[in-house]
């Protein structure tokens, strides 16, 4: 069955939540997705962008050195870190950019978590000439400060936001409330496969070239289909787009990997397909950190990308149906998986891809060696030094 | 679904399907149209700073000149508002505001006033409640209606929101905004129950100094898709604005510039505020629609 339905339903989960002045932008945005995702020129055009500016496509790389220590399976990195930008993210918004374009919007705004997003949006409204705006919450601003300078150099405007936790989700927040504001002239570039319908599909159709080389390669690498995959999952379009081209070869094991924080005993997580309950939040019906009461929760996590209470609907949806395993690694062990992957590979990883890192680190030596894991290996670790050094006590 | 007949349903909701049985909100618009007036909708946010001010103010309201209350139910994260009523939401969580005690509170007060209560908000604290019991509680408690900005009518219909309302007697209300087109105010139209409330701006909540100009012309459009009463909310701050605003269609919302009063005043002084804005409001209001009338 091809999901979403046309409500953007994937079972309970999606579905389109917002305010009614949002309504009528969402179905334009919707039948011009439609049309132009089976145009030839736009095809075109997004492949061309791909290859010539984003560097696609980026290598498997198989990871020897690590897959001998840890002595099982055979491990291959996806290098996303090696996109234009250093992280996936790229992929989706020249997508969403190139439709923006022929929309006729002048003007881009996004929600930025670690700043991978909004750097990636800044990135093609350079490109493309289009004013842009992003907003960030405070508390990632002073993380990620080097991404923060990035979009200024871009042109961006970062618009800090202090409501709330002053992270991801407030900042998800004030772009929505100035996306209403704004809405005949703007156009919202949502980073991940949450937000009301078509979002969570189109973000996925954008991010799913991840996956569409990766099994590509492994057939050229290994003749035959991986045994894992396995991605970090904070709203999760890394690992959307990684799964979803291998959704119908039921042999391949998908396993989205959470941020479990302080520990999911603590509370202090990021973990809600592990450790959440369905609601409804930022346009979508899915899994979200809350109370009782319905309040969202506070969601903790080392890593600003993943530092968010709700999950991609159709993330819920594939846990449900059991199609997709998720666990969750917390804050020490992802600095583990970034340290192994430093030393071992020479690469450092992204914080959120060290969660993925840290879980091959447990799953390879369970399994023979004649069995693969595909890793979403999302972004660099650049943007994450000051948060390492930190970690680590020691002063740059 | 099967959508069932009239006949099918319980007696309340068959009654009130044939025009019979009215509930509050239709009855005050009826008296409303009777004295050629135009209804005040207020807007507060329960447990702004705690339930007991709450109920207090709610009689206040009503003794003030008030015909209809919307009753904020605190979110965390509050999408469609302004500044205002977020920094509002997060006084009633402080102060430990929940559905169930929002609820509560409606009953008692609901023992000695009879202004339509509407509980406006978010989704997902009904969803956490549970759908069909908030239905019937709310009922239960003497609530009239229920707006709830995230929950467009296709998706409150998936949810059985709507069908359960009908049935029970609570008023599902839907918004219509400047970007709606013909069809959505089409879909819209046919959902609603109680009034529909226009927003009159694309924008969140708050007080503005001025109104759309083509606000006329906006609302004369929606104005001739439906026989459902007509309120215009969003940026309304002063006696002089809502009059003028109010005659437009059947009534006029005013939030944001009543919750601002919440951010400075506690206690009697609160309810003198309260009293003092109410009234101005009101009497705005209805001297603007005593001139329409002469005019007429």
């Amino acid at each position: 069955m091809k999901l979403p339905d046309k409500q953007g339903h994937f079972g309970q989960f999606g579905g389109r939540y917002v305010p009614e002045t949002l309504m009528p932008i969402l179905t334009e945005l919707e039948k011009a997705y439609a049309h132009y995702k089976g145009d030839r020129e736009f095809k075109e055009e997004f492949a061309y962008y791909l290859k010539e500016y984003v560097g696609r496509p980026n290598p498997l790389y198989f990871a020897e050195k690590l897959t001998k220590r840890l002595g099982g399976a055979r491990i291959y990195l996806k290098r996303e870190d090696l996109n234009h930008t250093g992280a996936h993210k790229i992929n989706n918004t020249i997508g969403q950019g190139l439709l923006a374009k022929r929309m006729g919007k002048k003007r881009v705004i996004a929600e930025t978590g670690a700043g991978q997003h909004g750097v990636a949006t800044a990135t093609i409204a350079a490109l493309f000439g289009m004013e842009c705006e992003v907003f960030m919450g405070e508390e990632d601003i002073r993380r990620q400060s080097l991404n923060v300078f990035r979009m200024k150099l871009l042109g961006a405007t970062v618009t800090p936001v202090t409501a709330g936790t002053a992270t991801l989700k407030d900042a998800m927040n004030e772009a929505l409330r100035n996306w209403v504001t704004y809405v005949q002239t703007t156009f919202y570039v949502i980073g991940t496969t949450a937000g009301p319908h078509p979002y969570p599909m189109m973000v996925r159709d954008f991010q799913s070239v991840i996956g569409k080389e990766a099994k590509l390669q492994h057939e050229r690498a290994e003749k035959r289909l991986p045994d894992y995959l396995v991605a970090a999952v904070g709203g999760g379009s890394n690992s959307l787009g990684l799964f979803y081209p291998f959704l119908d070869d039921e042999e391949v094991k998908l396993i989205g990997v959470e941020a479990a924080g302080y520990g999911i005993e603590t509370g202090k997580h990021a973990a809600p397909l592990c450790a959440g309950r369905v609601g409804v939040l930022h346009g979508n019906k899915t899994y979200l950190l809350q109370d009782d009461d319905g309040q969202i929760a506070f969601a903790h996590s080392i890593s600003a990308g993943l530092d968010y209470p709700g999950v991609g609907p159709e993330h819920a949806w594939l846990k449900d149906t059991g199609r997709a395993d998720y666990v969750s690694v917390t804050d020490e062990e992802a600095m583990e998986g970034f340290r192994v992957l430093t030393q071992e590979e020479g690469i450092l990883p992204a914080l959120e891809s060290s969660h993925a890192i840290a879980h091959v680190l447990k799953l390879a030596p369970t399994l023979p060696q004649d069995k693969t894991i595909v890793v979403c290996l999302s972004g660099r670790g650049d943007k994450d030094i000051h948060t390492v050094a930190d970690q680590m006590g020691v002063k740059l | 679904m099967k959508t069932d007949g009239i006949a099918e349903r319980p007696l309340a909701g068959r009654l009130r399907e044939l025009g019979y049985d009215m509930g509050r909100i239709a009855e005050t618009f009826k008296e409303l149209r009777k004295k050629g007036d135009k209804g005040l909708v207020t807007f507060i946010t329960a447990g702004d700073p705690d339930l007991d001010t709450t109920a207090e103010i709610i009689r206040e309201l009503e003794a003030s000149g008030a015909d209809f209350l919307e009753l904020g139910i605190p979110f965390s994260d509050p999408m469609a508002d302004g500044p205002t009523i977020q920094l509002a939401s997060e006084r009633a969580l402080a102060g430990g505001a929940t559905l169930a005690r929002i609820l509560e509170t409606v009953r008692t007060v609901r023992k000695d006033t009879r202004i339509p209560i509407i509980l406006m908000g978010y989704y997902n604290p009904v969803f956490a409640y549970g759908t069909e019991r908030f239905v019937a509680d709310a009922v239960d408690a003497g609530v009239d209606g229920v707006i709830l900005v995230d929950l467009p009518p296709e998706e409150a219909a998936a949810e059985g929101l709507t069908p359960l309302a009908r049935e029970k007697g609570l008023d599902v209300i839907f918004l219509l905004a400047p970007t709606s087109d013909e069809g959505r105010i089409g879909k819209v139209v046919k959902s609603g129950r109680g009034f529909l409330y226009y927003v009159s701006v694309t924008g969140v909540t708050g007080a503005r100094k001025e109104v759309s100009a083509s606000l006329d012309r906006e609302v004369e459009r929606v104005r001739n898709a439906t026989g459902l009463p007509l309120v215009v909310g969003f940026g309304i701050s002063d006696p002089g604005q809502a009059g003028a605003v109010a005659v437009l269609g059947d009534g006029v919302v005013v939030g944001s510039a009543l919750v601002k009063l919440f951010e400075q005043y506690r206690g009697n002084e609160l309810k003198q505020r309260v009293r003092g804005f109410v009234s101005g409001l009101k009497a705005g209001i209805s001297s603007a629609a005593a001139r329409e009338k002469n005019e007429l």
